[in-house]
């Protein structure tokens, strides 16, 4: 969680060397500089794609710009014309409802009920893959997709680039 | 005509607030406008019959043994979208933070103050430093034997003056090892000098939901220690 890190440094104010960075940032500074080389034509079916925003590392982390990163990537990886945005987005958009401890705190009823607003945004994407660059949102999409009757398929970024990956 | 029903001043304490404002300055509780912005825009509105905007009029209003008691502090996720939406700037998540931290141990929620007790010996998901390391030679190990293309992938751990250190999700290494090494392959592809470390690796971190501030920096200083220690240039959060 790139916030726990972010803040946590700011907060106690730990003397460190080191820049934090985030791994979405990279990705999408090495595919600009082409030490990333990716090749969307694998995605010959025409595989539709929407993210998520971690909280952690968009709101309360590094802002819009990674957001932005996020989907520059996406892009690259499965296609521009596959990518299919959800509203409201980047900064401005829902915790899939397991941050903040919730998958851990055992209000299953809770956090359920809190993850429809995000289940309905999904599907009115009508993805086939939600990227989700986090682990928390990923276990929690995994579970409100089942829960309430979902089709897509809920992954992390790097299989795709994997799939994409041009040595 | 009847006088109206006495207001329970006995209740009005005001201590949680006076609290808040101590540990949080910045808390700007008279800000709030009451607008309800924060609770039109948040899932967990009407969860435990509360919303961002009724919980800080309870906070306000001196409704201190509700607040200590309700369990809508664990609906919030802390996801800061009230902050965001709020004219005035309000960050009730991290109210919710310090009230959790209020709550006395034996009866917070177990998984979660468990996940941060792991923590604080080795990882959120309680596996060893050692199970750790033997995962992530063992799944290389495979990966190269068995993907030609992928003989000289490395995931180097502990190794001094790498450029870039890589934290790692407990998960992975816990419940699925072969998730690892999409990101192992893109690494090596680049070719940047990385490593993680044996020791403080998790990229989670469950001890800054409990509410408890020390254990959150205990695991971060930690954390930051082995990295220094490793002099990396770089810190990659991998989530």
């Amino acid at each position: 969680m790139y916030y726990v890190v972010s803040e946590g440094l700011r907060r106690f104010n730990i003397p460190h060397t080191f820049e934090f960075l985030s791994i979405i940032n990279l990705y999408a500074r090495w595919i600009r500089e082409g030490r990333l080389v990716v090749d969307s034509s694998w995605n010959k079916e025409g595989l539709r794609f929407t993210v998520q925003d971690p909280c952690k590392l968009v709101r309360q982390g590094i802002g819009d710009s990674v957001a932005d990163d996020l989907r520059f990537v996406v892009k690259k990886v499965v296609g521009e014309e596959n990518f299919v945005d959800v509203w409201p987005n980047k900064s401005n958009n829902y915790c899939c409802g397991g941050g903040g401890g919730a998958l851990q705190s055992g209000f299953v009823k809770n956090r359920r009920h809190y993850g429809r607003t995000k289940f309905d945004q999904f599907a009115a994407t009508g993805a086939d893959v939600v990227i989700t660059p986090c682990h928390n949102c990923h276990s929690q999409v995994l579970d409100i997709c089942k829960e309430f009757g979902g089709k897509w398929q809920t992954t992390h970024l790097w299989n795709w680039i994997e799939k994409a990956l041009v040595r | 005509m009847t006088a109206p029903d006495e207001i329970a001043i006995k209740k009005l304490t005001l201590k949680l607030k006076a609290y808040v404002l101590e540990k949080f300055k910045e808390a700007n509780i008279d800000y709030c406008l009451t607008c309800g912005m924060c609770a039109s825009g948040c899932p967990a509105t009407g969860l435990e019959g509360l919303d961002p905007r009724k919980f800080l009029r309870l906070l306000a209003l001196g409704q201190d043994d509700e607040l200590l008691s309700t369990n809508w502090i664990y609906a919030c996720t802390i996801c800061g979208r009230c902050k965001h939406a709020c004219p005035m700037g309000i960050d009730v998540g991290r109210i919710v933070y310090l009230l959790r931290g209020l709550r006395p141990l034996e009866d917070r929620p177990k998984s979660l103050q468990k996940s941060c007790e792991l923590q604080k010996t080795s990882c959120s998901t309680g596996i060893s430093n050692e199970d750790f390391v033997w995962v992530v030679n063992d799944v290389l190990e495979e990966t190269c034997q068995n993907e030609p293309d992928w003989a000289e992938l490395k995931a180097p751990i502990d190794k001094k003056g790498a450029e870039y250190y890589l934290n790692q999700n407990a998960k992975e290494p816990t419940v699925e090892p072969e998730e690892m090494v999409p990101l192992w392959k893109i690494l090596h592809t680049v070719g940047i000098d990385w490593t993680y470390s044996s020791k403080w690796w998790d990229g989670a971190n469950y001890c800054m939901f409990t509410g408890d501030a020390k254990d959150w920096e205990y695991t971060l200083r930690k954390q930051v220690e082995t990295i220094e220690e490793l002099c990396c240039r770089y810190y990659i959060n991998t989530e």
